[in-house]
């Protein structure tokens, strides 16, 4: 039995305003809600809502033999809480179905992976709370923002308890390999790894509406028809889509939704059946383990990051914006937390290159700005802005040095503590045993308690104080 | 005396330092007495400021005759100009040009900017030049900038009248000396063939001496002026803010030397973070500045606000702490001399014109970034130092006017017309 699992990834980034240099220091809210709001009310309404639905229907029809996945980020369900709130409802009756595993991700689809290991690991976190709270599962697949990912992400997302990553089926990381295979990390062998089939998805997404294409027009059946044709061995293949492949790249009158609705009804005559990757990995063993020095992603033709960090200027934008993210970790104001999340959206640096071609293309489809350059002044203007903010929670003058060795005392003092309890505790029951005591008893007071470590706590109480005024 | 003006800008709506330059030099001449002006620009928007001189634009003068009501025309040009003018400027046609690509008066388009087909436009201007040579009686032809030159050489030829052309910039200026032959050219036979050559600093004036082979004796430095700016503008509200600002106002091109501002920021910064840089302007090397800024790990502090329009301007030098004009060569400069009416202090590039006339400022070579650097930190750090170039910079701006740089052109119409 072949196991075709079906992914839908859905993003929205918060999109910035213009904002000017004199809007420094005097204005702190830098999101342009009409475009957000008319952006993400459109695709909902094109793509993200007859998808759903489409989907249910096919739960519906099929039972248990239709199972699929989904990624969302937290940015999107925010804003489709704010915009398009039935759409949320549509996801937890999805949820409740019982036939839709959601994955895991970072909270703003950032770049916190590449960047700032513990960042990473907060993200994750927040999103897989918010999943859990709205759809009532915690996820147990890592998919990273755009499948970044290679071994030192590998690492990271072991040690976070995840039992298997998607990610893309790159070419130049598989060589001769097959991607329909389940594969395991090199670097944390323990971490399953499953990869996209770049043709299959290519085949819909880019070529469904394109009588160009030699196979146009492609068929449910034509297209079920592949996947039972490839070898017998091969077990396992990931579809990944963006959502909006669905309804908005490719509008509802291409017949997108009845190609999508007719798949499993000829998965079932070919023995193809539709699953989650929580429910395929178990059964199946890795093939091999796939070393990934460099990271990958799933975007442009050289499938890397240099979507994001490709140029000085991205690059720029990334140190600056991660040079703060231990500040940050510290602050307690929420806005500045809230800011920090949306700026992180990966989507900000991907308006910053300045790649030709189709990938330039692609990029410049997607941007709100005329160019690369005024994304980058832009998001450069809203940024000095957060700095700032931050600047006044945590002074400059504080070294990052001075700074960490604060924050590993505060992290480290609860710990601290409880151990010279501990000892207190014991050194206390080992005088109350030994005989001198006993003997002393009768004449004074003890005197052990003074040995409390009250002076040392008193070092990172002080940027608290400062925090506050 | 009148006087026939050819020029290219004219405020409010301007692209450069030159629109700045006719306007303050028109109403300052205006302002001597007995000066009847004319001033042609390539396409006026009917929000120019009038009084002081008579505006015609080329694009409502008429080329090819066209049979057009009184009414017609009061109601397509009355913005612009009395329908009268365009009769009258409409019976001394010279030639058929029904050739060209005209519009329903008989007229010329003209996009009165920077287009790519410059030269076509250039001399388009000339053809009607000739017929506002023909209808406006004049004693003298005053052409401003390259751009207006063979305009000026044609009224002449028409009119007989002695050309004066003033010298606001030359291409060697604009291109670190990589000139168009093109436009080097136009210039040159502009220079040749005026009467007398007004350059607006010794700067310029040596160039046009030098690289065009003129006689030193028709050529003469008229230093340009500022006009004083209203209350309004002054009293512009200032932000509050923590950090000190650094401004670069102006067009960001090979010949305002962008670069070294961003190379003595990159050096501040690494010894003051408490300063922001702004770069206001757009012009063809911006989007290389923008990438040196990132490569220099600065542009979370170093910002680019695009091209500045009106008020905005004043509002950013109002913001500033520091001015800055690292130009390479600059003919003139206007800018610091507004900045310093703005109370703000400034560092020019020696090689540039005003450095001729001002003392309250702090003079640099436009490549010691070093010395670049060590001044705006001087200024940012030490209020004893900014407050007194501040006030000294007010006060000399008030002695620096138009109607004394007026009197001088003036001077010269004199003299060639005997």
């Amino acid at each position: 039995m072949k196991s075709v699992c079906l992914y839908f990834n859905i993003h929205q980034p918060f999109r910035l305003k213009r904002y000017r240099f004199f809007d420094i220091g005097n204005d702190h809210y830098y999101y342009d809600d009409f475009a957000n709001d008319e952006i993400v009310s459109r695709v909902a309404e094109q793509s993200y809502i007859p998808t759903a639905n489409t989907l249910l229907d096919m739960i519906k029809t099929h039972g248990k033999d239709f199972k699929c996945s989904i990624s969302i980020s937290g940015t999107a369900i925010e804003q489709l809480q704010l915009y398009v709130p039935e759409f949320i409802e549509l996801l937890k009756k999805l949820a409740d179905t019982g036939c839709v595993e959601f994955l895991s991700g970072t909270y703003a689809h950032g770049l916190s992976s590449l960047e700032d290991p513990e960042e990473f690991a907060r993200q994750v976190k927040e999103h897989d709370t918010l999943i859990h709270s709205l759809f009532g599962k915690r996820p147990t697949v890592m998919h990273n923002t755009e499948l970044i990912f290679d071994d030192d992400i590998a690492l990271m997302v072991a040690s976070m308890g995840f039992k298997a990553a998607l990610t893309e089926g790159a070419k130049h990381i598989l060589g001769w390999k097959s991607p329909n295979f389940v594969y395991c990390s090199a670097s944390a062998p323990k971490l399953k790894l499953l990869l996209t089939n770049d043709k299959l998805i290519s085949d819909v997404s880019r070529n469904f509406n394109n009588p160009e294409w030699a196979e146009y027009p492609l068929t449910a059946d034509k297209y079920i028809d592949w996947i039972a044709s490839t070898p017998e061995d091969q077990q396992v293949i990931n579809l990944c889509f963006s959502m909006d492949t669905f309804g908005s790249f490719l509008p509802a009158s291409t017949g997108i939704f009845d190609f999508l609705k007719a798949l499993p009804h000829f998965g079932k005559q070919r023995g193809v059946t539709f699953a989650t990757p929580s429910e395929v990995l178990p059964k199946l063993k890795p093939a091999d383990a796939l070393a990934i020095p460099f990271p990958l992603s799933g975007v442009d033709e050289a499938r890397d990051v240099s979507a994001w960090k490709g140029n000085v200027l991205q690059r720029e934008a990334l140190n600056k914006l991660y040079s703060v993210a231990e500040r940050v970790d510290l602050c307690t104001d929420r806005r500045l937390k809230q800011d920090w999340q949306y700026l992180q959206s990966s989507d900000h640096f991907y308006y910053m290159s300045t790649k030709n071609q189709a990938d330039g293309a692609a990029h410049s489809m997607f941007s709100p700005y005329d160019s690369p350059y005024s994304a980058f002044t832009n998001y450069m203007n809203v940024l000095a802005d957060f700095i700032v903010r931050v600047e006044e929670q945590y002074p400059l003058s504080i070294e990052n040095e001075e700074l960490n060795s604060l924050l590993l005392t505060i992290r480290n003092q609860a710990a601290e503590i409880e151990s010279l309890n501990k000892e207190i505790s014991t050194i206390r029951t080992n005088i109350m045993q030994s005989d001198e005591y006993k003997k002393k008893k009768a004449e004074s007071l003890p005197a052990p308690v003074e040995e409390k470590p009250a002076p040392k706590k008193r070092g990172p109480g002080r940027p608290r104080k400062k925090k506050e005024a | 005396m009148k006087a026939l003006m050819f020029g290219w800008e004219f405020p409010p709506h301007i692209l450069g330092g030159l629109g700045t330059a006719s306007y303050g030099l028109t109403k300052g001449m205006h302002a001597n007495g007995n000066m009847d002006i004319t001033f042609v620009i390539p396409k006026p928007w009917g929000d120019e400021e009038r009084g002081f001189a008579q505006i015609i634009g080329a694009c409502n003068t008429p080329v090819a005759w066209r049979d057009v009501s009184w009414d017609y025309v009061q109601q397509r040009l009355g913005k612009y100009m009395d329908p009268q003018l365009y009769f009258d400027l409409r019976s001394h046609i010279y030639a058929d040009f029904n050739n060209m690509r005209l519009n329903d008066l008989g007229c010329i388009e003209f996009s009165g900017r920077y287009p790519d087909n410059l030269l076509e436009e250039i001399n388009n201007y000339s053809i009607v030049a000739g017929v506002i040579a023909r209808t406006i009686p004049c004693d003298v032809i005053h052409s401003h900038d390259w751009l207006t030159y063979p305009a000026g050489i044609h009224a002449k030829n028409v009119t007989g009248k002695p050309l004066v052309i003033h010298v606001h910039a030359t291409d060697f200026d604009r291109s670190r000396g990589n000139v168009n032959p093109a436009v080097f050219a136009i210039e040159k036979d502009g220079m040749m063939n005026a009467d007398h050559i007004i350059t607006v600093s010794n700067l310029t004036r040596r160039t046009v001496i030098e690289k065009y082979g003129i006689n030193p004796d028709k050529v003469t430095t008229v230093h340009n002026a500022v006009i004083p700016l209203s209350d309004e503008l002054l009293n512009l509200p200032v932000h509050d803010k923590k950090e000190k600002v650094v401004t670069f106002l102006g067009r960001i091109t090979m010949q305002k030397g962008p670069e070294y501002f961003v190379e003595a920021a990159a050096k501040v910064l690494k010894k003051d973070h408490n300063v922001r840089f702004v770069m206001a302007g757009s012009g063809d090397m911006m989007d290389e500045m923008i990438r040196l800024a990132a490569r220099r790990g600065i542009a979370d502090k170093f910002h680019f606000t695009g091209f500045l329009r009106g008020k905005e301007v004043y509002e950013m030098l109002k913001n500033s702490d520091v001015y800055i004009m690292p130009s390479v060569s600059e003919p003139f400069g206007i800018s610091p001399l507004e900045a310093m009416q703005m109370g703000v202090p400034s560092i020019i590039s020696k090689q540039s014109g005003c450095a001729e006339i001002l003392t309250n400022v702090i003079k640099t070579d436009y490549w010691d970034v070093d010395a670049m650097a060590d001044a705006i930190h001087a200024l940012i750090s030490y209020p004893a130092l900014h407050d007194q170039l501040k006030e000294q910079g007010i006060e000399e701006m008030k002695g620096i006017t138009w109607e004394k740089a007026g009197k001088k052109v003036i001077d010269i119409y004199n003299k060639v017309i005997a």
